[in-house]
């Protein structure tokens, strides 16, 4: 099997009719940076293995020269055999659109250090600052290396193969402990709390918070203003992490000046519960409802991302009527999702619960049809691996689900947008306060891998859905919303238009699942042990409502648990906007601002 | 004109401050809009307007078939006077293996001489843990592990009362067939038909085959149970 794997991926270049931009890319890399660049020749894997020295500037040659100007996805893998640690990159052609070009920089475990990619990519910030909290990779030239989700008496590096924490069981499960002769016991019994901590060596836990906390303080600008006659200090303020306008434990660092933002920086990991580990523990079926767990208001797309991915390293198709289920329920959660956002955002802007309430009512009746195809509102656990969970249902609340669909899609949604459209896009406090604020030009959004409808808002027309397809995207007659101001009353529009959007790819949806009533919706009965067909890796990317949700999942042949998965998350990468996009800006529009890029905590903390 | 769009506004939360009381004079005459049945179903449907309030617990939306929370074990009806019946399960452990938080743990029971039976001698599920994503009951090849609709759980002390042990996880098969009607119906079938092919083939085959085919139609079963 290898060797034919092999003998295809030499074949491609050697046709040249077909190429894809990011085998172009490939291929120009190699002839520019002959001894830097390599083939990675693993069995199962792509990409380029690159010089780790030398990433900024292979980056950076990517970034001018070939069009790859996005950076999606940075993570770190552990191969612990090889003794090896592993940055790879997934970089996309925004203008092209197509596969990414992935780069990967091996490093020595004991001595992980290599370039930083912020000067080139400054989307790279928290992605390395996440790698470094748990590799613990050295991002030389990186502005604020940092630990960002775990907190700074953390022991070590979490997602490193040979770190237990403290629950540890087994390094896989299932745990031998529950079956044939399972008694059971409580993890914190076994653990206590107060002895389940461990701290690195020389860390002192005195409470002392503001040991703790200069490191958060020293990057923000502290300046005495010496306007004569006036003395005026800045200040630094903390706006959470429990405050009403974070959604969720968030804080945001804020430096001011009177009211004006002078500088800002987020503070996360609040909900941090290590869902890359939980998910490397786990056996690939296990993950799918973790996955619910990260953007809970849009489990469903989350479930999708994952099901593409690990159908990719397992070569699985997917039956017919089970695609055109999946688009229907992905639609649904991104209306779901843009009516969450919406509300939010007006509450954000002064419109107390109103217009969250009104858009509520319509959000209620999908979260209905939710709880009947799949069983739960929102942690839907849907999707499997070669197909979907269930069948539609029967009935909705008491009515045929088509008709309880139509219902919903020609006549409830539409008119809810209509509604909106009236209640709140024409307010004039809502224009004053949205239009001409907190401004991401497109440049910005594409270089600090902002992703969704933030990306869109800035003029960038970049979809997953038709820039890379999946499922069966390609066959759907819809437009990519795209807005040019990049303000949040843009970002507030853009959500509208996608939502027209989805009703519409929701309309086409409709007859062929009348069509295929009756067809399997599985390919084979699903298997409780799912083992892995192959060694090797997968990268799947959907477009999320919140924007790009990547997967990055290694296995080990015949293995049964993901070796490394991660999620590259769109809410978290889109805060690295947040601080410029806030700078001069009162610290009521902050509030704001964060409603208009629309986090989840779930899937920032992970 | 300015502040236009502001009346405009205004004038949707007028129109939605009137639709919720002719939504009540609709309903005036036939028993009311609240705590009836009737018009609860209504108001909560696809159909519904005005005011959507449940007015819980007087009020409770109904469960669908497909509704997951903590799981229990399915028994035979009991015989009079007693409160279970036989259990279904076969301490199998395939729930255990396929849960994701790990969260069930199962002592198999054992024959006088030490082999294996086929019965659980102690179940358990920690709630605590459990993440309702309805595993357990989708790979159950006995049908023997169900998820409940009762999601009214909440208790005083997490100590004592959120380790499920056998006696009570276990609810006989009338329960399941009371909360999810359909796809109760469709599993019987799925089992009859398994046991009529085993039986026909019984004479011809090696058990082998046996296992084949009835695996074969409880698949081809397990779809149609698919939509329900």
């Amino acid at each position: 099997m290898s060797d034919t794997t092999l003998d295809q991926t030499a074949e491609i270049p050697e046709t040249g009719v077909v190429q894809t931009p990011a085998q172009e890319a490939t291929a120009k890399l190699k002839e520019l940076h002959p001894n830097i660049v390599s083939d990675d020749t693993r069995e199962g894997y792509e990409g380029l293995i690159v010089y780790a020295d030398s990433i900024a500037e292979v980056a950076r040659t990517l970034r001018d020269d070939l069009g790859f100007n996005y950076l999606s996805s940075v993570t770190g893998v552990d191969y612990i055999e090889e003794g090896k640690l592993e940055v790879v990159y997934h970089l996309y052609n925004i203008s092209r659109g197509g596969g990414p070009v992935v780069l990967k920089a091996q490093v020595d475990r004991d001595a992980p250090v290599l370039p930083s990619l912020v000067p080139v990519f400054p989307g790279a910030d928290y992605q390395e600052r996440e790698a470094y909290d748990m590799y613990g990779f050295h991002f030389q030239g990186h502005p604020d290396l940092r630990r960002i989700l775990t907190w700074d008496g953390f022991n070590g590096h979490p997602l490193r193969k040979d770190w237990k924490e403290a629950f540890y069981e087994e390094d896989y499960k299932p745990f031998g402990s529950r079956w044939p002769d399972g008694s059971v016991f409580r993890a914190e019994e076994r653990n206590p709390y107060g002895k389940n901590v461990k701290y690195p060596p020389g860390w002192v836990p005195t409470g002392d918070e503001y040991d703790v906390e200069t490191d958060v303080y020293l990057g923000l600008s502290y300046s005495r203003d010496a306007t004569p006659g006036l003395k005026t200090d800045k200040v630094t303020v903390n706006l959470g992490p429990q405050h009403p306008s974070t959604h969720g434990v968030f804080r945001m660092v804020v430096t001011i000046d009177g009211e004006t933002i002078v500088d800002l920086k987020p503070v996360m990991g609040y909900l941090h519960r290590n869902h890359e580990q939980i998910g490397e523990r786990n056996t690939f079926n296990m993950n799918m409802p973790y996955t619910d767990r990260l953007d809970y208001l849009s489990s469903m797309s989350n479930n999708l991302g994952y099901a593409i991915t690990v159908e990719k390293l397992f070569d699985l198709s997917v039956p017919e009527r089970a695609e055109w289920i999946r688009i229907l329920m992905v639609e649904l959660t991104r209306i779901c999702n843009h009516l969450w956002a919406l509300g939010f955002l007006l509450n954000d802007l002064g419109a107390l619960q109103t217009p969250m309430l009104y858009y509520y009512l319509e959000r209620e009746l999908i979260l209905d049809f939710f709880e009947a195809s799949a069983g739960s509102r929102m942690m839907c656990n849907f999707m499997r691996f070669g197909g979907v969970a269930y069948d539609l249902p029967d009935e909705v609340r008491g009515t045929p689900t088509m008709k309880f669909l139509e219902e919903l899609i020609y006549n409830r949604l539409p008119r809810v947008l209509e509604q909106g459209d009236v209640l709140m896009t024409g307010n004039e406090i809502v224009k004053a306060r949205a239009i001409g604020v907190g401004i991401l030009s497109p440049e910005d959004a594409i270089a600090m891998s902002a992703a969704g409808p933030l990306l869109r808002a800035s003029g960038v027309p970049y979809d997953v859905r038709r820039a890379e397809p999946y499922s069966y995207y390609e066959y759907l007659d819809f437009d990519v919303a795209v807005r040019y101001n990049g303000d949040i009353y843009d970002r507030y529009l853009i959500r509208i238009d996608e939502m027209r959007q989805s009703l519409r790819i929701l309309e086409q949806v409709l007859p062929h699942l009348k069509r295929t009533t009756g067809a399997p919706v599985f390919g084979e009965k699903p298997q409780y042990a799912l083992r892995a067909p192959r060694a090797g890796e997968a990268y799947g990317r959907v477009e999320n409502p919140k924007g790009e949700l990547g997967y990055y999942v290694t296995a080990k042949r015949r293995g049964g648990n993901p070796e490394r998965y991660h999620v590259r998350a769109p809410s978290f990468i889109n805060l690295t906007t947040l601080g410029p996009m806030s700078r001069g800006h009162k610290i009521a529009d902050v509030v704001a601002i964060l409603g208009s890029i629309d986090i989840v905590l779930g899937e920032v903390d992970r | 004109m300015y502040g236009l769009g502001i009346v405009k506004g205004m004038g949707v939360v007028l129109r939605h401050f009137i639709q919720s009381y002719v939504d009540d004079l609709k309903w005036a005459g036939k028993g009311g809009r609240y705590y009836n049945d009737e018009a609860f179903q209504v108001r909560q449907g696809p159909y519904g307007e005005g005011v959507k309030t449940v007015f819980y617990p007087e009020e409770k939306l109904s469960t669908p078939e497909r509704f997951r929370f903590v799981p229990f074990l399915v028994t035979d009806d009991p015989p009079p006077g007693q409160r279970w019946g036989h259990d279904w399960c076969t301490s199998c452990g395939i729930c255990a293996k396929v849960c994701p938080p790990q969260c069930i743990w199962i002592e198999r029971g054992k024959q006088p001489n030490g082999r294996p039976k086929p019965e659980p001698e102690k179940f358990f599920i920690d709630i605590d843990l459990c993440m309702n994503c309805g595993y357990c009951a989708e790979f159950c090849p006995f049908d023997a592990i169900k998820m409940d609709h009762d999601y009214e759980l909440a208790s005083y002390d997490r100590s004592s009362a959120h380790i499920h042990d056998k006696e009570r996880l276990s609810k006989p098969l009338s329960y399941w067939r009371e909360i999810a009607p359909k796809k109760a119906e469709a599993e019987d079938l799925a089992r009859q038909m398994a046991e009529a092919a085993k039986a026909k083939k019984k004479d011809k085959d090696g058990e082998a085959r046996e296992e084949r085919l009835a695996e074969a139609v409880s698949r081809q079963l397990y779809y149609q149970g698919l939509q329900y």
